[in-house]
């Protein structure tokens, strides 16, 4: 390191030397503002960057651990499996992409599906480990969702998904597709029994669960600049042979348009859709 | 090379075109040769029967997107009466690349919709080369409920290379468009039948294609993405079209032994544009009698088997 380096801040020093000493899995670097972020922290503060305010991609387990009331969280369907019926294979086995997901997740597939507790009112919550195969949508995600629907009917209990995928799981094939049409159908039950479906759209969400659950929510609520859209920015760019305009497809985009109901900040995700929710079962409140 | 035919199909192209050049000197030669035509005729026909028999799935997606293969408004035309097009969502515009309106089936009244891709350069523009955007899916929603009011049957017919992945697409609400079908499909208090009839591209087709029966042309192909864009992303070189195709199980004797559809509606020999008449009447039998099948469910009964049909399909195992 020279001389120069040293009086550099090092939440600015971005170059390969600096990053080679920091011990994997402690310090997280902000996407955003390069900025070094001690892990824990980082986690109190819901992946979201202190200095930024940057909403950082979250896993599955820790969403719904700190979207639901502390330890109230229980597991629906956590068995379900894939199974690859396809024998699918490109330049990988669709088998061997699988046990290579579970080995780096711990989770059998891209979504986890929990009944607990906001604020003290019941609710049945999912959420897409985008890390799994890109939180990719096939039969294990399909049927998952689809008991947590059941679980809401069963129990009278609003469902909320936070959704984070690339789309549909190609290796499944026309199943994947499916399970667009098998979530959807799903939802139609819910909203047939008049209970409320939270679709909190988080970065990424695209392809085949933007253009099923995802959309289909009686609020649509995105988080603060998530990249969500039918088609990937690359394909539509290959389509129309132009440069999309600035902000295209980001959460901010979708509220202008009309496609979601609010943009809510990480933090206060608990507090807003506790709030909406005790409105909608046509909760009273003492006036002041 | 004959542009009626495509690579794999040269041999029997070469064969057309010698039966051709018999006929033309028959005129004015002395030599018998009707007897020659016929031979030649009856081996074209084997010929195209053994190749028709083990075509690849790569081969069934070049059928699928024959620029003479019978398209929506053509099945519209000859398959139905009294076709009254019905245009617009009531709420932006009026999508072209997708076509509905009521109709009748043998005398009975319908709601059809379907794709249409477009068969010369100036249509194929016009309607986006089969590619709807929101609007086109709002529309196909209108009718639907429209024809859940009253009490008419909904028949797609399914052919889009997908939805279109363009910057008004997105503005408009591209996702939400398809989705929202989804569900208003799943329980639509109306027999609806689908038939893919050509390309059953990913979401874009699903968008019209969740009903009480899934039907596919023999020769059509319905995937969750195109053998092209599948083999770009998993194999990273688009020239794997062929393996994708192959790998991801695009045909309907495929689909329709994974469960995924109900029926294959037979081409006749070497595919529909072969025979568009032979072709009509074949479809048109097969929805005529599939809603006399439907109607013997009543509401409850139609819906609740819609709902478990759609409910069955995926695959996992579960442990404790």
């Amino acid at each position: 390191m020279n001389w120069f380096s040293k009086l550099v801040p090092s939440r600015i020093r971005t170059d390969a030397s600096t990053k080679k000493g920091v011990p994997e899995g402690l310090w997280s670097k902000c996407g955003n503002c390069q900025a070094m972020l001690y892990r824990p922290e980082l986690e109190r503060n819901l992946m979201v960057c202190p200095k930024c305010d940057e909403h950082m991609r979250m896993g599955a387990r820790l969403r719904l651990k700190t979207f639901l009331d502390e330890d109230s969280g229980e597991e629906i369907a956590a068995g379900v499996e894939p199974v690859d019926v396809l024998k699918f294979r490109d330049s990988k086995k669709y088998k061997d992409r699988l046990v290579a997901a579970q080995k780096n997740t711990g989770e059998r597939d891209a979504l986890i599906v929990m009944r607990g507790r906001l604020k003290g009112a019941g609710v049945v919550s999912a959420a897409f480990e985008f890390s799994f195969m890109g939180g990719s949508m096939g039969s294990v995600v399909g049927e998952k969702f689809v008991r947590g629907v059941n679980a809401a009917i069963e129990h009278r209990e609003p469902l909320v998904c936070f959704s984070a995928s690339g789309g549909a799981r190609m290796q499944e094939a026309l199943f994947s597709l499916m399970q667009m049409a098998k979530t959807s159908a799903a939802l139609a039950r819910l909203s047939d029994h008049r209970l409320p479906f939270i679709s909190v759209l988080t970065d990424p969400t695209t392809g085949g669960v933007s253009a099923s659950l995802g959309m289909l929510g009686d609020l649509n609520v995105a988080e603060p600049r998530a990249l969500i859209g039918f088609a990937g920015p690359r394909v539509i760019q290959q389509t129309v042979g132009q440069t999309l305009p600035e902000g295209f497809q980001r959460s901010e985009f979708l509220l202008r348009h009309g496609a979601v109901d609010m943009i809510v900040d990480r933090r206060q995700m608990r507090d807003t859709l506790a709030s909406v929710l005790a409105m909608l079962r046509g909760e009273q409140q003492q006036s002041a | 090379m004959n542009p009626n035919f495509l690579e794999f199909e040269q041999p029997i192209a070469d064969l057309e075109a010698k039966i051709e050049e018999l006929r033309f000197v028959g005129d004015d030669s002395e030599v018998n040769i009707s007897e020659e035509i016929a031979r030649l005729e009856a081996k074209s026909r084997s010929l195209t029967e053994s190749i028709f028999s083990s075509l690849s799935a790569w081969q069934v997606a070049q059928l699928a997107r024959h620029p003479r293969r019978p398209y929506s408004t053509d099945y519209i035309e000859h398959v139905f009466t009294d076709f009254q097009e019905l245009h617009g969502d009531r709420v932006y515009g009026d999508d072209p690349a997708i076509v509905g309106g009521l109709a009748r089936l043998r005398g009975r009244p319908v709601m059809v919709i379907g794709q249409q891709k477009g068969r010369d350069t100036r249509e194929k523009l016009h309607r986006n080369f089969g590619m709807p955007r929101p609007d086109g899916y709002r529309k196909a929603l209108r009718l639907m409920t429209m024809a859940e009011r009253f009490g008419l049957p909904v028949v797609t017919l399914i052919d889009t290379p997908g939805a279109f992945p363009g910057i008004d697409a997105e503005e408009r609400g591209q996702s939400e468009a398809i989705a929202r079908n989804l569900l208003e499909m799943s329980r639509l208090r109306t027999p609806v039948l689908c038939t893919v009839i050509g390309e059953g591209g990913s979401g874009g087709a699903l968008a019209i294609g969740v009903g009480d029966r899934v039907a596919m042309l023999q020769y059509s192909i319905y995937s969750v993405i195109s053998p092209e864009g599948c083999a770009s992303i998993l194999w990273k070189d688009s020239a794997k079209a062929q393996e994708a195709a192959a790998a991801m199980g695009i045909t309907s004797a495929r689909l329709l032994e994974l469960g995924l559809i109900d029926q294959v509606v037979e081409e006749p020999l070497g595919g529909a544009h072969r025979d568009p008449e032979a072709m009509y009447r074949t479809l048109g039998d097969y929805l005529f009698n599939s809603l006399q099948e439907l109607d013997t469910l009543d509401i409850r009964g139609l819906l609740d088997a819609r709902y478990e049909r759609i409910l069955a399909h995926g695959n996992f195992r579960e442990s404790a």
